[in-house]
């Protein structure tokens, strides 16, 4: 079945949907397509798949929280037994891998992005609907593979989620968990490609009339910087995953010394991949936390055009910094990657300077989505700045494999599972028409803020002191034993947060109904129902600044082009 | 469509510039060479706007001015539902398992992939544009 969609001839009229039955109507759709299972399975509605993204996601969240949860147990205690060594190894590639692969991406440019940026530009469904179930269906076989790993003989990868040379080869990690590691993430790597591809299509040939560029949502901007990167980065890991396969079953000696190969040519490749893959999780995060701010500030982003620029700049540094990972292997280019390093902080800087200008003087409501919004703010600001510490070669020798890397990034990842909570709280209305119950929300921002804190603080002096990453059992040291202790009480804390939500969501499953804009937000997502028709919108408003909706909303406070100040009225005046 | 060149080409001149930096002060291949296809990725679909975006009339989605109305008509045909990307997923799968429990699980992934492509392609062929062809 094939809809062709027309746009309305008048601001604020019908969008005629006509599909090849002949029905016009914006629900012609719904009495003739496929139902139940067959309809999921056959689905291209960029809402549905963003949603299943989302359910499969977070499922993967909760299963590499689970894995998390069970290394704590094994760090409370000294020279402790509670699983083996092996085991061990294990638990964290396999927690790292969900978490990084399966987890933070997928639910960031797949789910949210899927569900939202169409909404925002105001476009029927994503520029290619089948390539985009594709995707899905692509990121979902990957996430069964690999989790496929726990059952086989031999277990899963246990090598890290970074996979070095030569301990990823077949001499040292034979067995089919590290094939199916290599198998799960070539496929989600293409999924995230087509993603790419899709994402920058639909922003460059799907806008609504008026929609200009610069006045696209920040979450719109981040998410097709987002998708340019995925085309930068991701295709050298699917390459360089395609070589380290070669290298274990046909005899390529491509990461091997003894024939003729380069084992740190792997680090080369996965970070030219990885330290990009690092933006490509937390630009989604931040166009979340910048819409949230916004709209419970009550007032436009401040300085929109700086946030865009920022955006650009730290993707195109991003590429310039891939061995600031790879300083200790004595064979790059220490000031160069350095300087790239340090420079990334000053547009970073200007988010956080911009989204605390966002808040000052508005209207700030602390609901839930707000809540985990700040939360995020001061949780990467922490992260960020301990990474201006790693960017420094003399710091990065001694803290280097520490758990003061381990505490830095999971600052930062801790920091954007708030983001996306509040991306959750925030869009969840929208695409459902409910939203979660606000109390518990609040119970569960703060038992995750709190245990986020708890974990890495304590994990940052035991860095300090010496500890390394990746060991399951270290030597009796009253110190270590107490900090270590700490952070597993913080690891449960947040454990006890995912329950909280997950009570939240079944609590709340169609109790609370809400209009089409609950939070009165200013961007063209807010003007269609709640949840969306099929093809997005009944009908559009005038769109002459970055936030239609507000405009539409509040004509007395209509937003004027950039540079020009309606006076008297200041900025978040009542209505 | 101006913007979008833009954005890649700046894009596109940043890592080149870099990539020289980088190569020649470093003399590290693998890097320069990376930074330097990431170049040609800004460049390529850059040019390719640039060079359309001055033969083309600026679209509505283009014009700060532009209302609703200036859209109307035809935005795009777009499928309402189809099995062939799940069909493919399936296919796929099968070609990830084929890499570690070997190769006889190649043949109903190559089976199930042909078939996907061929009933994507019939099903581009049959749906695009039949509009007012009730209930074909």
């Amino acid at each position: 079945m094939t809809e062709l969609i027309e746009r309305p001839a008048a601001d604020g009229g019908d969008v005629v949907v006509v599909d090849d039955h002949g029905g016009a109507g914006h629900d012609a759709h719904e009495h003739h397509g496929p139902s139940g299972l067959l309809k999921w399975l056959t689905t291209t509605d960029h809402k549905v798949i963003g949603l299943s993204y989302t359910v499969t996601s977070v499922l993967m969240l909760v299963i590499g929280g689970f894995l998390a949860e069970l290394i704590r147990i094994q760090l409370a205690t000294p020279n402790s037994t509670f699983v083996s060594l092996a085991e061990y190894n294990q638990l964290f590639t396999m927690h790292g891998s969900l978490m990084i692969y399966l987890f933070a991406g997928p639910f960031a440019f797949g789910g949210l992005a899927n569900i939202i940026v169409p909404l925002q530009i105001g476009a029927p469904d994503m520029a290619f609907p089948r390539l985009n179930a594709l995707s899905y269906w692509l990121y979902l076989s990957g996430s069964l593979i690999m989790l496929l790993g726990f059952v086989v003989a031999g277990g899963a990868a246990d090598f890290g989620w970074v996979g070095y040379a030569p301990l990823s080869n077949a001499l040292y990690s034979p067995g089919a968990g590290a094939d199916l590691w290599i198998a799960a993430l070539l496929l989600t790597g293409f999924s995230a490609i087509f993603t790419g591809v899709n994402l920058c299509a639909t922003v460059f040939y799907l806008r609504a009339p008026g929609m200009t560029m610069f006045r696209m949502p920040i979450f719109t901007w981040n998410l097709l910087v987002v998708g340019i990167l995925i085309l930068l980065a991701f295709p050298v890991l699917t390459a360089g995953l395609v070589m380290l396969y070669c290298d274990r079953h046909f005899g390529t000696h491509i990461y091997t010394v003894h024939g003729g190969g380069v084992p740190v040519l792997w680090q080369h490749i996965f970070w030219f991949w990885g330290h990009p893959e690092v933006y490509i999780l937390a630009l989604p995060f931040f166009g979340m936390v910048t819409e949230v701010i916004a709209a419970f500030s009550k007032k436009p982003v401040f300085g929109y055009k700086g946030m865009i620029f920022a955006t650009i700049t730290i993707a195109a540094l991003s590429l310039g910094v891939w061995a600031h990972h790879m300083f200790t292997t004595g064979v790059v280019l220490l000031p160069f990657f350095s300087i790239m390093s340090l420079l990334i902080a000053v547009p970073t800087g200007i988010k956080i300077f911009n989204w605390i200008g966002t808040m000052w003087g508005g209207k700030v409501r602390l609901e839930t989505a707000m809540l985990f919004a700040i939360g995020f703010v001061i949780t990467f600001l922490i992260g960020g700045l301990t990474g201006i510490y790693l960017a420094s070669p003399p710091l990065d020798f001694f803290t280097h494999d520490t758990y003061f890397v381990v505490a830095h990034f999971h600052s930062v990842v801790l920091a954007l599972v708030m983001g996306g909570m509040a991306g959750l709280y925030y869009w969840g209305p929208k695409v459902t028409g409910y939203r979660l119950n606000e109390p518990l929300g609040k119970i569960q921002f703060w038992l995750w803020f709190i245990g986020a804190q708890m974990m890495v603080v304590p994990q940052y002096i035991l860095g300090l002191l010496g500890m390394p990453r990746r060991i399951a059992v270290y030597p009796n040291d009253p110190q270590w034993a107490t900090l270590n202790q700490w952070a597993t009480a913080g690891a449960i804390l947040m454990g006890v947060s995912t329950l909280v939500f997950v009570v939240n969501f079944l609590y709340s499953w169609k109790r609370y109904p809400v209009g089409n804009n609950p939070w009165d937000a200013q961007t063209l997502e807010w003007f269609t129902t709640s949840p969306p028709p099929h093809h997005n919108y009944y009908s559009l408003p005038p769109i002459r600044s970055e936030r239609p909706t507000w405009d539409y909303n509040h004509p007395d406070q209509r937003s004027l082009a950039h540079g020009h100040h309606e006076e008297p009225a200041p900025a978040g005046a009542p209505a | 469509m101006k913007v979008e060149a833009k954005l890649l080409l700046y894009l596109g001149l940043f890592f080149g510039a870099m990539g020289i930096v980088y190569w020649i002060w470093s003399g590290e291949n693998a890097g320069g060479m990376m930074l330097m296809a990431s170049m040609a990725l800004g460049f390529l679909p850059g040019g390719y706007y640039l060079w359309w975006g001055h033969r083309m009339t600026a679209r509505p989605s283009d014009l700060d001015d532009a209302s609703i109305a200036d859209g109307a008509g035809i935005v795009e045909t777009f499928p309402g539902s189809s099995i062939w990307p799940f069909t493919l997923g399936c296919g796929t799968f099968f070609v990830g398992l084929s890499l570690v429990f070997g190769v006889w699980f190649a043949v109903p992934a190559v089976a199930l992939i042909v078939w996907a492509m061929l009933g994507a392609v019939s099903e581009s062929r049959r749906g695009g544009g039949h509009t007012h062809n009730a209930h074909g």
